[in-house]
């Protein structure tokens, strides 16, 4: 054995007696991300492609809006919530029926839910993104005419524009009482099953909606709003909604 | 340069001084390891940075510049850990059109080594987040979800240890109440625990029974709560815990410019983080371990 051997050996037994390890000192901070980095070309190559793709298909011009549209523009109603809840309605009502050989009797969709105007000018895949980026889908939900009553109820004290398909026509009087509401033009039957195509947060009680339950039956579409409306405005040269009598508060 | 020569000497002197206190008191001696961890939460899909035109965040984030970064880090010290405390998913159309697939990927390649899940990675389903798994290089700790009966049964582990330069560092994931806040169609029969009891028993058997050096919880159970402050948080596992040195956080968004010093159910010091969203910040907290005999981590001093 060499000295070299034996302080090897007193080494070794050295990390064995002292095989403890505590923590002495923590330092911690956080680093801004900015522009001072330097970008990694690896990264930054290999996400280029699809930046590329996204940007080429969002930016596809898929309708017109002969003016600019917010959700701020109408009282009970507005034009852009008026042709959200009827591109629901219209879009949704094929599958459903196709599924069930029922039909929706009309949409319900929040105020809060429209995310954003559609400018005047080219309606591209990124104006539907910009109006509805959450992935919302369609839940169809059958429910008594009571709970209809319940939803009237409550669209007359939210005093909210909360879109709806034009099927329905409320109409409130100047004390912001229900004075009317009829589907198809009928009155609301207490006894009959209503088909209401609305998105899983509202279902799920969303806003404080609670009339969706209990309720006879969910038919969930795998049909995305946006997605929804991508499609439906694809089908038209101009988007032209416009706000009319569908949900009415009555002056005198 | 010079600043690299500065951070040299400034370990050096902290050697030094660790040695001279052992010397006296053990007469062993010591080496410093230093393990660096590195984090982020909430990236929410920000994968380009904010352009100029930006009302809050002008020109901040991007994961090129993230992984530059961390690239630059792991070369300081190659004994470095990567963690994401979830809602990878959702916020910009690269989540919408391509559903996690780039997320995953590029924390690939930026070698994250373990991230936990948020709400918004149910965000297509928990059958959405199944399909990304392929992509994720990386592992998922989750303690207090419950994936036996969904499609991500094995691919989610409570808890991953990993060693680096003979530091054994425990991680455990935390996950937020699902109920409420995520459509029960998304997370299908994930059964969420409470995270308080799972995460003391986590400590318990990181420390304990697997003798980690070091215990991270990895969460995305939200900071605190002000206006709720009973609601289980960060804050309250770090003081109902013990034997946790980190929680990394999430959810909540909370901007810290600086680690929280919080103290635990037995009067230690455990450091709370979370570094807002986006991935406009990156953490970084380092430890540095002493091996020696009879020397507590009581003594830990703590620079933030």
């Amino acid at each position: 054995m060499t000295i070299k051997h034996i302080l090897k050996l007193c080494l070794l037994l050295l990390i064995f007696s002292c095989a403890s390890t505590h923590i002495s000192k923590i330092e911690g901070k956080r680093i801004d991300i900015n522009d001072s980095l330097a970008t990694s070309q690896t990264i930054e190559d290999f996400i280029s492609p699809y930046r590329t793709h996204i940007n080429k298909n969002m930016d596809s011009i898929i309708s017109y809006a002969p003016k600019t549209y917010s959700k701020m523009d109408g009282d009970l109603n507005t034009a852009i919530g008026n042709l959200m809840a009827d591109a629901v309605f219209s879009e949704s009502n094929p599958v459903f029926n196709k599924r069930t050989q029922k039909n929706i009797d009309f949409t319900l969709l929040n105020h809060g839910g429209i995310r954003s105007i559609i400018s005047k000018g080219d309606v591209t895949i990124r104006s539907a993104f910009g109006v509805m980026p959450f992935e919302n889908s369609v839940v169809v939900v059958a429910i008594k005419g009571t709970q209809v009553n319940e939803m009237m109820e409550y669209l007359s004290k939210a005093k909210r524009a909360h879109p709806i398909s034009h099927q329905l026509q409320l109409t409130l009087d100047k004390n912001s009482a229900v004075s009317s509401a009829k589907v198809h033009g009928e009155p609301i039957d207490v006894n009959r099953t209503y088909y209401i195509a609305t998105n899983d947060y509202l279902y799920n009680g969303g806003d404080g909606m609670t009339f969706f339950r209990p309720n006879e039956g969910k038919y969930v579409l795998n049909y995305k709003i946006r997605d929804v409306l991508i499609d439906n405005f694809k089908k038209k040269d101009t988007l032209n909604p416009k706000i009319d009598q569908r949900f009415i508060k009555l002056e005198d | 340069m010079k600043r690299r020569h500065f951070i040299q000497k400034s370990t050096a002197a902290t050697v030094l001084a660790s040695v001279g206190g052992l010397g006296l008191q053990s007469f062993s001696p010591a080496k410093t390891k230093k393990i660096t961890i590195l984090h982020t939460n909430d990236v929410h899909s920000h994968i380009d940075p904010f352009g100029p035109e930006d009302g809050r965040n002008a020109n901040k984030g991007g994961v090129a510049r993230r992984a530059s970064l961390i690239e630059s880090i792991r070369q300081e010290n190659p004994n470095t850990l990567l963690l994401d405390a979830g809602d990878i998913f959702q916020g910009t159309p690269y989540f919408n059109y391509y559903g996690g697939e780039l997320e995953f990927k590029l924390m690939s390649m930026l070698k994250y080594d373990v991230a936990t899940i948020g709400n918004h990675d149910f965000d297509n389903g928990i059958d959405g987040l199944y399909a990304q798994i392929p992509h994720a290089k990386f592992e998922f700790v989750s303690a207090n979800y419950d994936f036996s009966n969904t499609v991500m049964d094995t691919h989610v582990n409570p808890y991953k240890i990993i060693v680096r330069d003979g530091i054994k560092i425990g991680i455990f994931g935390l996950g937020i109440q699902l109920d409420g806040l995520v459509n029960k169609d998304m997370y299908k029969e994930t059964v969420y625990h409470d995270p308080i009891e799972i995460a003391q028993d986590m400590s318990r058997i990181l420390k304990e029974e697997q003798s980690c050096d070091l215990v991270i919880c990895l969460s995305h159970i939200g900071y605190y709560y002000k206006n709720n402050p009973d609601k289980v948080s960060d804050i309250n596992v770090a003081r109902a815990t013990k034997d946790i040195d980190l929680i990394i956080g999430g959810h909540t968004h909370t901007f810290l410019p600086k680690p929280t010093i919080e103290k635990n159910s037995i009067g230690k010091n455990v450091l709370v983080n979370q570094v807002g969203c986006f991935g406009l910040y990156l953490g970084k907290v380092d430890f540095y371990f002493e091996s020696g005999k009879g020397v507590s981590a009581e003594g830990a001093s703590i620079i933030v």
